[in-house]
């Protein structure tokens, strides 16, 4: 988890991968980043619909900061999304009554519902030394397995048997937007919160001190007296619970009911996030702004130059992958050193 | 076609692992290195067989210069490296582990592969199956496959770096036949080892390193003390301690037997507070066990364990650290410290004070007084990894509680300079005055009887003597570490 040492130098390959992308699907590259931009940027209701994207994955992200820094590799958290908007749901669902109760009801059902599914990986791991990617991966098809199964199942729309989702849910259990915004100043909010908490628990907190501690050595951090697998368990807790309250923001706020693969992906796009901040929590917002503008704006290459938008997805790989391979490198030419030659010492 | 070294110099930061080594050995000798952990033992090997380069020095084989690079080259010049942990692929089948790394195109020639396997097995009196699973063979079989599949890529040179750890006294006793039969063959054996009785029963000559030089060559046999105080160093000095009157045990234990891997351990001692008592022995005789036991590290197997007044085996940890006991590790930035966190961030980690959030002012104001106490060369934001290895010790040491009753010390000058290590033992002299009891375990002769009251003597897992350290001489501390009880 070395930090990059030239940013710059990170960026100028991040970029020169992106024109190297936009030759190859054959766009002239400066039209098609203009077409993204303004496709993300241009119109106040696109602005919208990038911060609506940017909104699970900060979350997600913010999440998988602690759990990085626990030195744990919470794949599951795109599982954890998917059982905090079940959890959402099922408040949205069962719970009548204006918007300031069942609001931050479902946030609150998301988050727990998110925490308790990250439980699982953290019990396998401390008690029985399952890896939690491994744990992960295959809570996270169970979790999408459940949403099928209640979608299609008990709480299937009437009449209907289909994977389209259920019912939408009582406007009233929708996060609140302003106008005609689809953008929610509630998931905007709980967002930025999640950054800034996230940023002081690591920064400044003891209990974030010792989180690292555990992260980058937990034999010393035991000698050290601080109870790891404690720890563990409360990095794996709070990650679920933001993964969870993603996964509200996700159903309350963009579906407005529950659908399979409900997570849209965003808890794997969380990752290269965290892994392109270098493990940061500021650079998390900008980051993620970037990526969901890339995501967003993508939409606009096929209607105004004809090209699959799925090259949001390659842009966003590759970005991650240019600047892992430049940290990397940096990594290794400082830690060569003089290879023996057979010729004896000069 | 014998093996050349010279001049071989290796730094790992500050740590000189090993500094301006020679050796030659000739064909057909079966050759002992010998040395404590930390010794350079395995750096000089991994240096020989390319798994590292070193920073300077030449290696020639058979009058011609090694440009070793990698393991594969060393192979194919002939040098052979054989594992502590056998590098066998475990889903593989034995016959597949064989033929790994065999030159030749894109298909595996099994049929020819099978045939040679069941030469080279007959040859050296080993039985494969070709077709079990790699994951059925013990490490002693792993080994035989690993031996036989180096021998038949062609290596004239083969090392073994600790090959008996683990592995059955019939299978040792076939390893050393293997091993004369090889020798008898004009092959060169060289045989890494901290086990006497092993490198005497077995090899030619010895080489004893220590501190990353060679401080010895002899032809064998010779005296077992000779070869235990090359390897420990020499007494030169009587000891000159401060009176200290003894106060109540600060520690007792009564029948402990461990459960661990390793080696085994029963011990009855009691170390009264104000008490030095310093721990001998080979490498792995069961004092690092003694003082995990001691600090509440590994599970007891049976046996109480008496400390400040309170039985604490079987409880946790942490009942230990509250009882004031504390253990500083010889893996100083492995098992004691955290990389990447600065100083500052060290002693929060142990300090007293329970806010939910750190006071970074108050923080750096303690961490500049204990660096100051302490004389570290480093600052409040100098992060463990990039300290000397002196540094790490004294920062370990500033970590400690004040007056813990007792204090469990795993070669606590290991790597150090003269100046560090003169730092560390006066101020852990300064806390026994303060009624601190001291257990450390050392693999310097001069150390342990300098400053131990007694010295606690460990062979095979067991306590065998406990002598007084004013009685203490490198010949008769010498033949105890080897076993030898008069």
């Amino acid at each position: 988890m070395k930090r990059l040492r030239s940013a710059p130098l990170a960026l100028a390959a991040a970029l020169g991968a992106i024109v190297v992308i936009l030759f190859a699907a054959g766009a002239p590259p400066l039209e098609a980043m203009r077409v993204i931009f303004e496709g993300a940027f241009g119109t106040t209701d696109r602005l919208g619909a990038t911060l609506m994207a940017w909104t699970p994955l900060v979350l997600a992200a913010a999440g998988l900061l602690i759990t990085f820094q626990a030195g744990l590799w919470n794949i599951g958290v795109e599982g954890q999304i998917a059982m905090g908007a079940i959890g959402a749901a099922w408040m949205a669902r069962s719970v009548e009554g204006p918007s300031l109760v069942v609001v931050p009801l479902t946030l609150i059902g998301g988050a727990v519902f998110g925490a308790a599914w990250a439980l699982i990986p953290a019990w396998l791991r401390t008690r029985f030394r399952v890896h939690e990617i491994f744990s992960g991966v295959a809570l996270s098809f169970v979790a999408a397995a459940i949403a099928v199964y209640l979608i299609i199942g008990p709480w299937s729309r009437t009449g209907v048997a289909s994977t389209s989702g259920t019912d939408i849910f009582d406007p009233r259990a929708w996060l609140p937007t302003i106008g005609s915004w689809r953008a929610s100043p509630v998931g905007i909010g709980a967002a930025v919160a999640a950054v800034a908490a996230v940023l002081v628990l690591l920064r400044g907190s003891r209990f974030g001190l010792r989180i690292r501690a555990v992260g980058r050595n937990a034999e010393s951090a035991h000698l050290l007296g601080i109870p790891t697998q404690r720890y563990l368990v409360a990095a794996f807790a709070m990650c679920g619970a933001l993964a969870g309250i993603a996964g509200t923001v996700q159903a309350t706020g963009f579906h407005h009911k529950l659908v399979p693969s409900i997570s849209g992906g965003y808890g794997f796009l969380g990752v290269l996030v965290v892994l392109l901040a270098g493990f940061r929590a500021l650079w998390i917002a900008p980051i993620a702004l970037f990526f969901a503008a890339i995501q967003v704006g993508s939409t606009q290459l096929s209607l105004r130059l004809g090209i699959d938008s799925s090259l949001a997805g390659v842009i966003q790989g590759a970005l991650v992958l240019v600047v892992l391979i430049v940290g990397g490198f940096q990594v290794y030419s400082a830690a060569r050193g003089p290879v023996v030659t057979g010729e004896g010492e000069a | 076609m014998s093996l050349v070294l010279r001049n071989i110099h290796k730094h790992y930061g500050s740590v000189r692992a090993n500094d301006g080594v020679d050796l030659e050995i000739a064909p057909g000798e079966l050759h002992g290195l010998l040395g404590e952990n930390g010794a350079g033992k395995s750096t000089l090997m991994k240096v020989v067989s390319g798994f590292i380069a070193a920073d300077s020095g030449s290696i020639e084989f058979d009058g011609a210069p090694l440009g070793v690079a990698s393991p594969r080259v060393a192979l194919e010049h002939g040098i052979g490296m054989l594992h502590q942990d056998p590098l066998v692929f475990r889903p593989f089948s034995v016959l597949d582990n064989f033929l790994l790394g065999s030159a030749g195109g894109v298909l595996v020639d099994r049929k020819g592969g099978r045939s040679s396997l069941a030469e080279m097995a007959a040859r050296y009196g080993f039985d494969f199956d070709p077709d079990a699973d790699a994951r059925s063979l013990t490490v002693g079989e792993r080994q035989q496959l690993e031996i036989t599949r180096l021998l038949w890529r062609g290596a004239r040179v083969l090392i073994l770096d600790e090959p008996t750890t683990g592995i059955s006294e019939p299978q040792r006793v076939k390893l050393f036949a293997v091993l004369r039969q090889l020798a008898a063959e004009r092959l060169i054996v060289i045989f890494v080892s901290h086990k006497l009785e092993e490198v005497e029963a077995l090899c030619h000559r010895v080489t004893v390193m220590s501190r990353g030089r060679v401080v010895g060559r002899r032809e064998l046999p010779t005296p077992r003390h000779d070869l235990v105080r090359l390897m420990f160093g020499d007494i030169t000095l009587g000891g000159a301690r401060p009176e200290v009157t003894l106060g109540d045990p600060a520690l007792s234990l009564r029948g402990v037997a461990a459960r661990t891997r390793g080696a085994p351990l029963h011990a009855d001692l009691t170390v009264r507070r104000g008490e030095v008592l310093g721990l001998a022995g080979l490498e792995g005789s069961g004092q690092r066990t003694f003082l995990r036991l001691c600090a509440g590290l590994d599970p007891v197997g049976s046996g109480t364990i008496v400390i400040g007044g309170h039985d604490l085996a079987g409880k946790p940890y942490r009942r230990f650290l509250d009882a004031g006991v504390h253990y500083i590790p010889a893996g100083r930035l492995e098992e004691g410290l955290i990389a990447g966190l600065s100083v500052a961030e060290h002693f929060e980690l142990v300090g007293p004070n329970r806010s939910f959030m750190v006071d970074r002012g108050a923080a750096d104001t303690l961490a500049a007084e204990r660096i100051a106490e302490f004389s570290i060369k480093g600052e409040a934001a100098t992060t463990a990894e990039a300290l000397s290895g002196g540094n790490q010790q004294r920062l370990l040491m500033a970590m400690a509680p004040d007056h813990p009753v007792l204090l469990l010390m795993e070669h606590p000058t290991r790597g150090l300079d003269l100046g560090s290590a003169q730092w560390v033992w006066d101020r852990m002299l300064r806390s026994r005055a303060g009624g601190t009891a001291i257990v450390f375990a050392s693999s310097d002769l001069e150390e342990l009887q300098r400053y131990s009251d007694r010295i606690a003597v460990f062979y095979e897992g067991r306590i065998i003597a406990v002598i007084p350290a004013s009685t203490a001489t490198s010949s008769s501390l010498g033949l105890l570490i080897g076993g030898v009880v008069s």
